[in-house]
């Protein structure tokens, strides 16, 4: 084998003159440290030519044993080795990896540690085209293979090469590689993957690596770097285009320009394009590239195009193929994974951006969490960090997409806490449940405005939130009397009220809690939307709910009342009775013993209702509502 | 180059990188060291907002121990772009007179490029740094993320980073934050050199081999750039023909014996050496981790 041969260990280096072409594959390894993972890393960066003599010693002072013919490099001296990680013994979730062949060059996307997260394997799954699982010869299909196998497919990954390595530990026996393969053929038929390859290897000896084993003369399939080389890497390019606009390029009245990656198909100068949202077409009359217009570009390519008519586009906006334009909607059905120690709450509003979109958006719904050991679908009333998760997300407005199994950038989204800016969930879209377009809004002539007027006042909420026993009702009441007395029009939502009612349903969990809050500001923006001043009484512990309400109201609709009393003040109060039982065990999640309270950070009124009288606290509201022209 | 060779999925891949750092933040600016790293990434930033200029300045952090060379070439290049250079020098590190030999590499370090960098960033009120890092050259590197977020006191947090999925990188930051942005992470130095040669890109001729001026201390090569390199009685420069595999401050960046005076020879020499390229920096062989310390005290 003349092909063979050229990939000797100093030929890479030898190639250059292919690198033009050659192409891009990243990958990941799903096993354990014990299955060989490291090593096999080892091995392909050693028999590629990666491992630089200084690096390499470096590996060899700190590895157990090194020979010639043996390659034992401890790879997590290299890959684990960032002194914050020794130190607080913890890994980072992934490191990358670089190396190249004259066929191709290889991203690995490594996520070390002896047991792979969740969090970590998808930081990776999301970043790879295929999975290598790797099986250990001696201890045969583990219930972890099958896991391996399932998550990969479930994050995504359509190509996946099993390997089963330490043959040389089985003496290279062919039935108990063939047992293994046929096991693992069983589990994959199962799932959604396109491509499954198997090859017997030895990652320590170094067969069927890189070359055929002179061990496995049965085995006459390709090695696993043949195999890396040639499985072919989709690039996308067959569906209809798509390029989310990343940025509206306008340096002067003569240029107006849409940069972005097409992210599926091809595009000519004269394709006739559709943009969505606003569902305009025109025809591309150029393709603007620093090296000149060209005539055609393909996906994976950063352009900009110049379109023939004046279209109404922005920042995270669709150019598609008029002819097949993508779908938009505002709920869908997604796998989330979660990555916070927080954990996810149904309901909780958080930042959400896909594609090139950023956007609000909560799971509304958890249908199940999948268990990582059994892989059974389990109740979940909220996702734990390292969960995956089944359920509907929803956002604040339509978006063009496509499922993240068709197209990664368009169906692949993250969440962001709206506080502390941390990426905390990543998801997956698989279908759209909901299409915006076929429930249009209702036009309807008497509106808010129209209403408002007639009630001659200005509807707001007054938001009151505070610990049990703070005096929200009290001085809620106080108002609502006295608004009551001036002839304006008003309704009180008290949070314990409704739990007779609305929210009977709800219990104290953090998630119910969420949800009442929820329920509780949409009727809220209901009464808003009739015109009246609404007064709501509830503890509403989370700053994310409060401000979850805030932002479905109109900018100035809502005013949060921060009703203050110590927690000793309230306890001693205590009007009716609810602390003596929490104290007594005999209530669980009680806000300020067992359940946590939020103060607001810039509430528009705090009242403190230690030192003054509901009445004096009644005229701050009023002065405040006057100042805002609310009465 | 063909569409689909991995140079243009790089190529691509950065360009989108930039875009997303020019949209998404209030006042980006990049490094410019002069370097091959910085010549690739100034030409990557063109490429990613033609027709309009990059809209942000480049930022070189002059330590006054820079290559002569290099600055030549830095003020050219910025000229030949159109693009605005900030040049910014640490004043207290001047007025103490500062140099590599009296001070110690790790303290010049700090003082010259890490408190010089800090300064630069808080006077201008920069929020987010383009840099040319690839994830090959150093461990710490390969964890670092492509969207690498800073406190307030520009410290690398690396327990707390961001997770990274698919191009959806999170640019969000809190009051005082600020983040590094790292287009390159997935170039080896082989990619930089292949593309520099596919594209044609200019770089500083230090990088080819030429007889320069030269003493060896430790088996080390050094080049003696200016009359301020203290030179201990008995020695002098001797003409070798020598070049560099990366640049830094010319008293700490060791030169190789070379005849590779072409590209291609450069490339040929890079692809067959048997040192990894930060060999050649030595503030790296300090203590165990130290550029990983380095990074978290807010060095890029």
């Amino acid at each position: 084998m003349a092909e063979k041969e050229n990939i000797a260990r100093n030929t890479p280096r030898r190639q250059l003159r292919d690198d033009a072409v050659k192409g891009l594959l990243r990958f990941m390894t799903f096993g354990s440290v014990d299955d060989g993972k490291s090593t096999l890393l080892g091995r392909l960066l050693y028999d590629t030519g990666v491992l630089f003599g200084d690096q390499l010693a470096k590996l060899q002072s700190g590895s157990q044993r090194f020979g010639a013919a043996e390659i034992d490099l401890d790879f997590s001296l290299s890959l684990d080795g960032l002194e914050a990680e020794r130190e607080q013994k913890i890994t980072i979730d992934v490191a990358y990896r670089y190396f190249a062949t004259r066929r191709r060059k290889f991203i690995v996307a490594d996520a070390p540690g002896h047991e792979q997260s969740t969090r970590n394997m998808a930081t990776a799954a999301s970043n790879v085209d295929l999975a290598i699982i790797l099986v250990d010869a001696e201890k045969g299909l583990l219930p972890q293979t099958r896991r391996h196998a399932y998550i990969a497919s479930l994050l995504g990954v359509r190509k996946m090469v099993l390997a089963v390595n330490k043959m040389d530990r089985v003496r290279y026996k062919q039935s108990v590689f063939e047992a293994i393969r046929d096991g693992f053929m069983a589990v994959a038929g199962c799932l959604e993957v396109d491509d499954v390859k198997a090859v017997p290897v030895s990652a320590l000896k170094g067969d069927n690596i890189m070359h055929s084993s002179p061990h496995m003369g049965w085995y006459t399939g390709p090695s696993l770097l043949d195999l890396l080389e040639t499985i072919p890497v989709e690039q996308d390019l067959d569906g209809p285009m798509r390029m989310p606009v990343q940025r509206v390029v306008r340096p002067d009245q003569t240029f107006h320009g849409y940069a972005g990656t097409i992210v599926q198909g091809a595009v000519r100068p004269g394709d006739s394009i559709v943009a969505v949202p606003s569902g305009q077409t025109t025809a591309i009359s150029r393709i603007v590239t620093f090296d000149g217009d060209l005539d055609h570009a393909v996906a994976g390519q950063a352009v900009t195009l110049v379109l023939e008519r004046k279209t109404d586009i922005s920042r995270g906006d669709v150019i598609a193929a008029a002819a097949d334009a993508p779908e938009q909607a505002d709920q869908f059905a997604v796998h989330v994974v979660w990555l916070n120690e927080e954990p996810l709450y149904p309901g909780r509003p958080y930042h959400v951006k896909i594609g090139n979109c950023t956007l609000t958006g909560q799971i509304t719904e958890l249908k199940h969490r999948i268990d990582m050991n059994s892989l059974d679908q389990l109740a979940a009333p909220h996702l734990d960090i390292n969960e995956i998760g089944y359920g509907t997300l929803g956002l604040n407005r339509a978006i063009p997409f496509e499922p993240y199994g068709k197209c990664r950038t368009l169906g692949g989204f993250i969440m962001i806490d709206r506080f502390t800016s941390a990426t905390v969930g990543w998801g997956m879209i698989n279908f759209a449940l909901w299409r915006a377009t076929t429930v249009p809004w209702q036009y309807l002539e008497i509106n808010k405005a129209a209403r408002a007027d007639l009630n001659r006042q200005k509807p707001v909420v007054l938001w009151f939130t505070g610990l049990s026993g703070a005096g929200k009702s009290t001085v809620a009441n106080a108002i609502a009397k006295r608004l009551h007395a001036r002839g304006r029009r008003t309704y009180l939502l008290d949070g314990d009220n409704l739990r007779h009612g609305l929210n009977r349903d709800l219990g104290f969990r953090t998630e119910d809690r969420v949800e009442n809050v929820r329920r509780v500001g949409e009727v809220a923006k209901l009464f808003v939307d009739a015109g009246l001043i609404v007064l709501a009484s509830l503890i509403s512990p989370f700053s994310s709910e409060r401000l979850m309400v805030r932002d479905m109201l109109e900018a100035d609709e809502f005013i949060e009342i921060f009703v203050e009393a110590p927690i000793e003040e309230c306890e001693r109060r205590d009007p009716k009775g609810l602390y003596a039982r929490a104290r007594a065990g005999e209530i669980r999640n009680f806000t300020g013993i067992d359940s946590p309270y939020e103060p607001p950070d810039n509430p528009e009124l705090v009242l403190n209702t230690v030192d003054a009288t509901p009445n004096e606290l009644a005229d701050r509201v009023f002065t405040l509502l006057e100042e805002r022209g609310v009465i | 180059m063909s569409e689909h060779s991995y140079l243009r999925q790089l190529e691509s891949e950065s360009i989108y990188i930039f875009r997303e750092v020019a949209t998404e933040f209030r006042k980006p600016v990049m490094l410019f060291s002069a370097g091959k790293d910085s010549a690739v990434l100034l030409h990557l930033a063109l490429k990613a907002f033609y027709p309009e200029k990059p809209p942000f300045p480049l930022l070189h952090i002059d330590t006054t121990w820079k290559f002569r060379e290099m600055i030549a070439f830095r003020d050219r290049r910025a000229r030949e772009c159109g693009v605005d250079l900030l040049v910014h020098t640490n004043p207290e590190g001047v007025e103490r007179g500062m140099n590599p030999f009296d001070h110690g590499s790790s303290l010049y370090t700090r003082v010259m490029e890490t408190d010089a960098l800090k300064q630069a960033l808080d006077a201008n009120g920069f929020d987010v740094v383009v840099g040319g890092a690839r994830g090959d050259e150093e461990k710490s590197r390969a964890k670092e993320r492509v969207f690498s977020l800073r406190s307030q006191a520009h410290r690398w947090d690396p327990k707390s980073q961001r997770p990274e999925f698919w191009h959806l990188f999170n640019t969000r930051l809190r009051a005082g934050e600020t983040m590094r942005v790292f287009p390159l992470s997935n170039w080896t130095e082989s990619d930089v050199w292949l593309y520099i040669q596919a594209e044609n890109i200019p770089v500083v001729p230090l990088y080819f081999a030429a007889e320069r001026p030269v003493i060896e201390r430790d088996g080390v090569l050094f080049v003696v750039d200016d009359d301020r390199y203290p030179l201990v009685p008995g020695e002098a420069p001797v003409p070798r023909r020598v070049r560099f595999q990366t640049l830094g401050c010319y008293p700490l960046t060791a030169a190789v014996e070379s005849n590779a005076e072409t590209l291609e020879q450069v490339i040929q020499e890079t692809i067959a050496v048997d040192s990894s390229e930060r060999h050649g920096r030595l503030i790296d062989y300090d203590p165990t981790s130290s550029f990983e310390r380095m990074k978290q005290d807010g060095y890029f």
